[in-house]
């Protein structure tokens, strides 16, 4: 019998004031959808419905472009950059000031822990606020020429991984740069982004600068097809951001795409081991593993791999799931329960296919979208569970003998997002990032994010950066030519 | 994580400084930044309601409550045992101490103090607190605080020998020292807070444990920094990979500034995910401290109470 059990510590609810229904957010206002069509958000921990959110038409769509473009022209592309600042800032103190009610809410209707909401996403969110404010009188100085022009009205389309991360990611370096933008969150996860749009109205925002309609597929859809936009910039699976490519060919419209990967976690046998695991474990199961640059493929060199395989298993004994509100909970909720049955269905695949699955006993709740952590060892490249992006909390573990077969290994993938590399030695992680062909590569460290770091990838995980000098560049017009994101 | 081996094979290892030295280097680095956020992330653990009152009481009966002064008496050291025997007059559910810890010329009087009771006497020794004084005079100081009845002997390792790379001088002074303990318990000190480096912590921790250490201990106290958590986590990993290659538990002791209760708390949740719940008794986990006790007894009385008792309503010692 366990003598040191936790007892309950949850996050009181209390701090969130949710309404049964949810308006669009255009021109400044609440307003319901044209033709009146709602859908609903759940918590996907427990199954309970959080709200009803509006759904965005075509109409609805028409109406939110033409104010963003009235906004742009009229408003927030002839503000000098130095009152833009004044917003954004504002916007990112209130985010800090209502951090503890973003958090419960995040966690509420996304089903990841209150740590991550609370320690990860909602800092990190003011944190982009915070940084691209600070950029947006100094543009001239960013290395794109010395006046740098806005693009106009930008369509941002977000996942459901990190709602308000996304949206901050999204929106802070387009309105540091005197975009105006139409944002759609995730149909799941619509919540905070509605929040978001009334602390914008207590920020005092101008009508227009920011509009966020909520909906489905169809709503996403409408929108980066619609005529009076001028760039798209999209964060989600590679499947429909082909589909976005495909839609904007040819219309001479600005496109940058943040898509899927299947990272390589290279650890070498002179790592600093308890830090290693510490780092496959950040890697796969932050988030539970939903999350685009998750170090979901474990490399590891054959010599040492018993070993650290056994060191991580009994870490992954110690990893706490259930009630995302709790405090200590490690391992949240599913987002959803299509992608639980992609889970599962991937999973299973592995288990055919020959692969050894194993996961610490650990008990799932019986309400909510729930998978345990998980861990295939005896994985082969040629394997669905080593090229496919499972996008939950699944590692799979292959070895390699030597630093070339690593990197040939880690390269053998369709996707370009991130690595990570694991070694004592300084020169082996400056040849090993200058061979792996990602857009981010950690060294001794694994998913650690800053609004000063450009962030993105290539080949199928994208093109474009978000974050840093770099970030900018895709929301502007430059007269050296370098405006390619 | 290093292979498998016997106790026989470890000390092997040690058979001359050439071999312990190509040991201690091979054991796996430590990155500062990920030993340090491991630590962090631990540390926001939230440890309510019976679990809360569960570590209070755990904590209390791992506590070495210690007077190291220059200026330590008889009387001093008699009223911390009466603390020690019964921290609170009031409430007799409260479990006694550990230890007490006092320098080895007032043994005699924590052994008469603590008669009957389950407490231990603990006694700094070999020239505690910087070590510096030749090995027959560090082993006669471990002779006097033995011979006094000391029930725990908590040495310090000689930190400029292991600075200067003479791992084996430090490992040969443990096993001298651990001669001369006979059945009294060795704790090795060693003053993290100069070895600085995480590697050298670690290093330090297999160095005690080959020489035959029973606990490996942060700090003297003396030194800031004295204990911190990721210290401790270094530690905690050392003695559980050492657990698994050579099946003796070796236990904990972190030393030097842990006053609050939340402190103490943060350190037990370390231990239950680190080491394991096995370490989390003070056969092999302690905190030495002296201010801590009434905190903990503060907050002990709180959870049970719901209201805070002033400072008053505790003994001071």
């Amino acid at each position: 019998m366990p003598r040191f059990t936790y007892a309950p510590a949850p996050e009181s609810r209390a701090v969130v004031d949710l309404k049964p229904s949810y308006g669009l957010f255009i021109d400044g206002e609440f307003v319901d959808p044209f033709d009146g069509e709602h859908f609903k958000t759940e918590n996907p921990s427990s199954q309970e419905v959080l709200a009803e959110v509006g759904s965005a038409g075509h109409a609805d769509v028409d109406r939110a472009v033409a104010a963003a473009r009235r906004a742009q022209e009229q408003v927030w592309g002839p503000m000098p950059g130095k009152e833009r600042a004044k917003y954004i800032f504002r916007v990112a103190r209130i985010l800090q000031e209502r951090s503890r009610e973003l958090a419960v809410l995040e966690t509420l209707d996304n089903g990841k822990p209150i740590r991550e909401s609370r320690d990860v996403d909602i800092p990190l969110a003011a944190a982009h606020f915070f940084y691209h404010a600070g950029w947006a009188d100094k543009l001239a100085y960013a290395g794109l020429g010395p006046d740098p022009r806005p693009l106009g009205v930008v369509a941002q389309v977000i996942p459901w991984n990190f709602p308000l991360l996304m949206a901050a990611w999204k929106l802070a370096p387009a309105l540091a740069t005197g975009n105006t933008c139409v944002l759609k969150p995730a149909e799941t996860t619509p919540l905070s982004a509605l929040l978001l749009a009334e602390i914008l109205q207590q920020a005092e925002l101008p009508p227009g600068v920011v509009n966020i309609i909520t909906g489905a597929g169809a709503t996403g859809a409408a929108l980066v097809a619609h005529p009076g936009i001028d760039k798209v910039a999209f964060t989600g699976s590679t499947e429909v951001g082909k589909q976005i490519q495909r839609t904007l060919a040819g219309t001479g419209k600005r496109l940058t795409l943040e898509l899927g990967g299947k990272a390589a976690n290279v650890v070498f046998d002179d790592a600093p081991l308890s830090q290693a695991v510490e780092g496959i474990v950040n890697g796969i199961f932050f988030n539970q593993g939903q999350v685009c640059c998750a170090g979901s493929r474990l490399l590891v060199q054959e010599s040492i791999a018993e070993g650290l395989v056994e060191a991580l298993k009994r870490r992954l004994e110690t990893l706490r799931l259930g009630d995302p509100l709790d405090k200590n909970t490690d391992i949240g909720a599913i987002n959803s329960m299509q992608q639980l049955d992609k889970i599962r269905e991937l999973a299973a695949s592995g288990e055919t296919e020959g692969a050894q699955r194993w996961s610490p006993a650990c008990e799932l709740p019986e309400r909510g979208y729930w998978f345990p952590p998980t861990v295939f060892t005896d994985v082969v490249p040629a394997q669905r569970i080593a090229r496919e992006e499972i996008f939950g909390p699944v590692l799979s573990v292959l070895t390699f003998r030597t630093p070339d077969e690593a990197v040939e290994k880690a390269n053998n993938t369709t996707y370009g997002l991130s690595a990570g590399v694991w070694t004592e030695k300084g020169s082996r992680i400056l040849h090993m990032a200058s061979r792996l062909r990602a857009g981010v590569v950690w060294a001794n460290t694994f998913n650690r994010f800053d609004p000063s770091s450009p962030f993105g990838g290539y080949r199928e995980s994208g093109f474009g950066r978000e974050g840093g000098r770099h970030g900018l560049a895709a929301y502007l017009k430059s007269a050296l030519g370098s405006d390619r994101a | 994580m290093p292979e498998r081996a016997g106790i026989a094979e470890l000390a092997d290892l040690a058979r001359s400084e050439l071999s312990l030295r190509r040991f201690l280097h091979g054991l796996p680095g430590v990155d500062q930044v990920g030993a340090e956020a491991r630590a962090a992330s631990l540390a926001t653990r939230s440890i309510k309601a019976g679990a809360k009152l569960w570590a209070i009481d755990a904590a209390i009966s791992m506590v070495d409550l210690t007077t190291l002064e220059g200026a330590d008496t008889p009387g001093k050291v008699r009223a911390l045992c009466g603390k020690a025997r019964r921290p609170s007059p009031h409430d007799r559910s409260v479990p006694p101490v550990a230890a007490v810890c006092v320098y080895p010329d007032l043994v005699p009087c924590a052994k008469i103090a603590l008669a009957g009771s389950a407490v231990k006497v603990a006694s700094v020794a070999t020239a505690f607190p910087s070590g510096r004084a030749s090995l027959p005079v560090k082993l006669a100081d471990v002779a006097d605080a033995v011979a006094a009845g000391a029930d725990e002997v908590d040495m310090v390792i000689d930190r400029g020998a292991f600075l200067a790379g003479h791992y084996g001088l430090v490992l040969d002074e443990v096993r001298a020292v651990k001669a001369v303990c006979g059945r009294a318990h060795l704790k090795v000190i060693l003053e993290t807070g100069e070895l600085v480096t995480y590697d050298n912590v670690r290093r330090a921790c297999w160095t005690a444990m080959i020489g035959g250490a029973d606990f490996v201990k942060t700090s003297t106290g003396k030194i800031s920094p004295a204990s911190t958590l990721p210290v401790a986590l270094v530690m905690l990993e050392a003695v559980r990979d050492f657990a698994d290659a050579s099946g003796r538990a070796v236990g904990v002791k972190v030393a030097g500034g842990i006053r609050s209760t939340k402190d103490a708390i943060r350190y037990l949740v370390l231990v239950n995910e680190v080491a394991g719940e096995a370490w989390l008794e003070p056969d092999l986990f302690r905190i030495g401290a002296s201010s801590l006790l009434n905190d903990l007894l503060m907050q002990r009385y709180k959870q049970q109470s719901g209201a805070y008792a002033g400072s008053q309503d505790f003994s001071i010692e």
